[in-house]
């Protein structure tokens, strides 16, 4: 029984009309074209928040030190490395902007711009999104956010410094470009809205005949659920972020409270404000934030689990409901960011508690993909080398951050590198690996071509490694009471023993970024050079992105696809193959899906 | 390439896209203008004193803009009516009188903020004051945003309706939908910040 | 709702002008309520009830809500909830 629907040359609709190059690749409003631009756009941006960061471990492992890059150290010039030496202005903005654009320029970008606009369509069996033009125009206003966060840079007073939390009152009376900060992320949070609408309205309404919201793939809940939050979450941001705009350019003092004392002179503005109001409306959206950043990838790495096992995902439907639980629990948490700033005891305690109840549905997840491991038939390739790392490493910065939510706990480690340890484990070898697999799985899809998986092995295990050289030693870091966005740690007693510890880091980092140059080879060459696939499902999928041509045309599927089952129907007993496709009518077996 | 349920409800949820579409908007809006009020919730609470809003600024100028606004929302209902009985000439009376009485909202807003200016009472000579200008503009802007897209859908957008009449029918209920939100928030608005 | 006969929809300005009127009248009333400059949370509640009953009348009659489907049910019932947590708990964190 054939995979594909078709076969492999597509006949164009007859009245479908051919569009001038601006209209067919610039201008598209084919959800695969703007899923790529995207995914090209949020690269570029991941590639250059990472050598921020790797600028920055420089200060780090060798505080005061000059860097001399010749031509390089030149060009940052006087105002941020004078004689290579590195300010501390300059530090904090490359810690400011490391932060801001590997969120909101690079990781929701990719998971839920690119593969959310390329793959969830043609696992509906859509022909689009609901939307084609609002799906174009997120996209472009991404883009000119994305420009205006890099202009940023060339403003006098350097880029935005006062970290990617932008709190009060640093940030009200920063330099310039904090005030592009928040047009830039007025632009990014009106993309995401676009975004999201789409998103929801195509899964609820275009969903194929018979694919009913318990048949969807769970990549296809993740981007679901990932939508609501967007939606529901960013507008609070994006009210404080004209309050802060309003305090910044028109004199208020939303933030600002009384009698605040600026570089020895009482500033002259009404007072009466609150640094607080900034961080609740701040946090109210970066909590479900970064769930945003973690969905998508749960959801990417179970459908190259079940792919990879041959057998269908341990409790799918627990999946779903942990799932929709633990969105609707991250908008109940968000203070367990703000424990050090004196909120009493009841509402402590009411925050602790939320956040200790949202681990569960975590844990339920990663347990449910833990447990579709057991007996099953695993195929060792790229992209599930890359999902399966993603599970130990997702544990490590989910268990990491119980101490976090427990108040006591807290005290000491707040604010400490061990934080930034948590977090970057579960968005850099957690969401960022399973990025990857993504990559992997779906390049055939979209370009007909296998990557290399003499590449792909050289790429997965040395970032393995390096990825854990950089993140556990900031745990023992932080554990040791070093405060995080210090620029020379040796200051401290404290920091000067855990100093080596951050030279360790540093190089892991830098090894880390040559161990992406494999994939960086990897995915050019592959384009023109890489094995071509021998069907239109190699990986002998059963969900329906797999029963387009390759790539998919304009429109996705050659007639619109009729869905009899579930999504993970693999290794069925009596069926002739080890995989029955969503969207196959005729199996030697009738069974309906439980 | 057709998308479906663009124009004839989808056969589950009872509704086409553009339905479902601009509610979730509408509820990021509440978020929006939710977070807002939270702020001056938060502030008030915080402030040592507070003005009564009848003290700081025009009660009146604010009822008549009231009740100009909940007028504008019945045209708008009305000229989505008129399409519905297929009378297009009403339907842009209607939208027409919407548009003006807009108009009349932000030209009654502007003589309020320039009477406030014109007695050195600027956004940030006081708390009150801050979030007194910074809501009502955020709203203002919505009001201007209704402008446009009602004036797109009164003069160049009603050219669909001879084309696909109920695609365009639907375009005139969402962007009521968005209007009758934004009469929705001044009449939370309206009470908070001049009454209380 | 495309499906509405001419006579439905006259009932329905028929309800439109009454709405207009409660609103008008109800305008009248929160003003009036406000000239009896009672304390401040007295003033409050009663501003707030209503204006609840205006934003209602508004959300179901002129939006139409009160005949709408369940899936809109659905998201506004999750939004009023997260509408709550955004009203109730910063401030319930705060000092006062």
């Amino acid at each position: 029984m054939s995979d594909a629907v078709a076969n492999h040359s597509v006949h164009a609709p007859a009245h479908h009309e051919e569009l001038g190059f601006w209209r067919k690749y610039v201008f598209s409003t084919d959800h695969k074209v703007i899923g790529i631009w995207y995914g090209i756009t949020a690269l570029l941006f991941l590639f250059f928040g990472f050598s921020l960061m790797m600028l920055l471990r420089w200060q780090l492992a060798y505080p005061g030190q000059p860097l001399q890059l010749g031509w390089f150290t030149k060009l940052l010039g006087e105002t941020r490395m004078p004689q290579g030496i590195m300010l501390p202005e300059f530090y904090n903005q490359l810690g400011a902007m490391h932060g801001t654009i590997m969120v909101f320029l690079g990781i929701v970008p990719l998971a839920v711009g690119a593969f959310g606009n390329y793959v969830m369509p043609l696992q509906i069996g859509a022909p689009d999104m609901a939307f084609p033009k609002i799906n174009l125009a997120s996209y472009w206003v991404y883009f000119i956010g994305g420009c205006v966060m890099l202009y940023s840079f060339f403003v006098p007073g350097g880029a935005p410094q006062s970290g990617w939390t932008s709190y009060a009152p640093l940030a009200d009376i920063a330099s310039t470009s904090q005030t592009y900060w928040l047009v830039g992320m007025i632009f990014l949070i009106t993309s995401s809205l676009l975004g999201s609408i789409n998103f929801i309205v195509t899964i609820v309404q275009l969903r194929a005949k018979g694919l009913s919201f318990f048949r969807l793939p769970f990549f296809v809940w993740a981007q679901f659920i990932t939508s609501f939050l967007l939606l529901l979450a960013f507008p609070p941001l994006e009210a404080a972020g004209v309050l802060q705009l309003m305090d910044r350019v028109a004199g208020t003092s939303f933030f600002l409270p009384s009698g605040l004392v600026v570089s020895g002179q009482v500033l002259q503005n009404s007072g009466g404000g609150n640094p607080l109001l900034w961080q609740h409306l701040f946090w109210f959206l970066a909590h479900p934030e970064v769930y945003v950043l973690i969905l998508p990838a749960m959801g990417i790495v179970s459908e190259i689990i079940a792919n990879n096992t041959r057998k269908p995902l341990w409790g799918y439907r627990t999946l779903v409901y942990s799932i929709i639980f633990l969105g609707f629990m991250s908008f109940c948490v968000w203070a367990h960011h703000m424990f050090m700033t004196g909120m009493g005891t009841t509402m402590s305690n009411f925050f602790q508690t939320t956040t200790m109840i949202i681990s569960i549905p975590s844990v339920v997840i990663l347990t449910s993909l833990l447990l579709s491991l057991w007996k099953s038939s695993i195929r060792f390739n790229t992209p599930m080398l890359f999902a399966l790392a993603f599970l130990p490493m997702f544990a490590i910065g989910g268990l990491t951050g119980l101490p976090l939510g427990l108040i006591a706990a807290d005290i000491h480690l707040h604010d400490t590198w061990y934080v930034i340890s948590h977090f970057h484990y579960v968005v850099a070898p957690g969401t960022i690996f399973a990025l990857f697999a993504g990559i992997y799985y779906w390049y055939p899809k979209a370009t007909g071509r296998q990557m290399n998986s003499f590449l792909g092995k050289l790429h997965f295990w040395p970032s393995l490694i390096f990825m854990n050289g950089v993140f556990f030693p900031m745990l023992l870091q932080g554990m040791a009471g070093l405060s995080r966005r210090l620029y020379d740690q040796t200051i401290y007693e404290h920091g000067k023993a855990v100093q080596p510890l951050s030279v360790y880091i540093s190089i892991s980092a830098w090894l880390l970024a040559i161990a992406q140059i494999p994939f960086i080879i990897n995915f050019f060459w592959s384009m023109k050079k890489g094995k071509k696939v021998d069907s239109d499902n190699p990986w002998h999928s059963t969900t329906l992105e797999w029963a387009t041509p390759t790539p998919p045309p304009h429109g996705n599927f050659i007639e619109p696809p009729e869905v009899f089952r579930g999504p993970y129907e693999y290794s069925v007993p009596g069926e002739d193959k080890d995989y029955t496709p969503q969207n196959e009518r005729d199996t030697k077996n009738k069974k309906e899906d439980a | 390439m057709e998308i479906p349920y663009t124009v004839h409800p989808h056969p589950v949820t009872g509704i086409p896209n553009g339905k479902l579409g601009i509610w979730l908007f509408l509820a990021s809006e509440v978020m929006l203008f939710g977070a807002l009020f939270s702020s001056y919730i938060l502030l008030r609470v915080g402030a040592p004193s507070w003005p009564h809003g009848y003290e700081e600024l025009s009660v009146p100028l604010a009822t008549f803009n009231t009740l100009v606004l909940i007028a504008s929302s019945v045209t708008m209902v009305m000229s989505w009516a008129s399409l519905k009985l297929n009378q297009f000439g009403k339907f842009k009376l209607y939208l027409g009188l919407t548009v003006l009485l807009a108009f009349v909202f932000l030209v009654v807003k502007a003589f309020e903020y320039g009477h406030h200016f014109s007695a050195q009472e600027f956004p940030r000579t006081s708390t009150f004051l801050s979030i007194y200008f910074t809501i009502t503009g955020l709203h203002g802007l919505h009001v201007i945003g209704g402008i446009v897209v009602n004036s797109y859908l009164l003069l160049p957008g009603s050219k669909m309706w001879k084309k696909d009449p109920d695609r365009f029918a639907n375009r005139i209920e969402y962007a009521g939908l968005y209007w009758h939100f934004v009469d929705l928030v001044w009449i939370f608005l309206f009470p908070t910040l001049y009454l209380l | 709702m495309s499906v509405e006969s001419a006579e439905d929809i006259k009932k329905h300005v028929r309800v439109y002008i009454l709405v207009f009127v409660a609103l008008a009248v109800l305008t009248v009333v929160t003003v009036s309520i406000s000239y009896l400059h009672l304390s401040t949370g007295w003033a409050v509640l009663f501003a707030l009830i209503v204006a609840t009953v205006k934003g209602s009348l508004v959300a179901c009659y002129f939006m139409h809500l009160i005949s709408e489907k369940q899936i809109i049910y659905w998201v506004l019932t999750l939004c009023l909830i997260f509408f709550l947590f955004l009203m109730f708990l910063p401030v319930a964190t705060s000092s006062m």
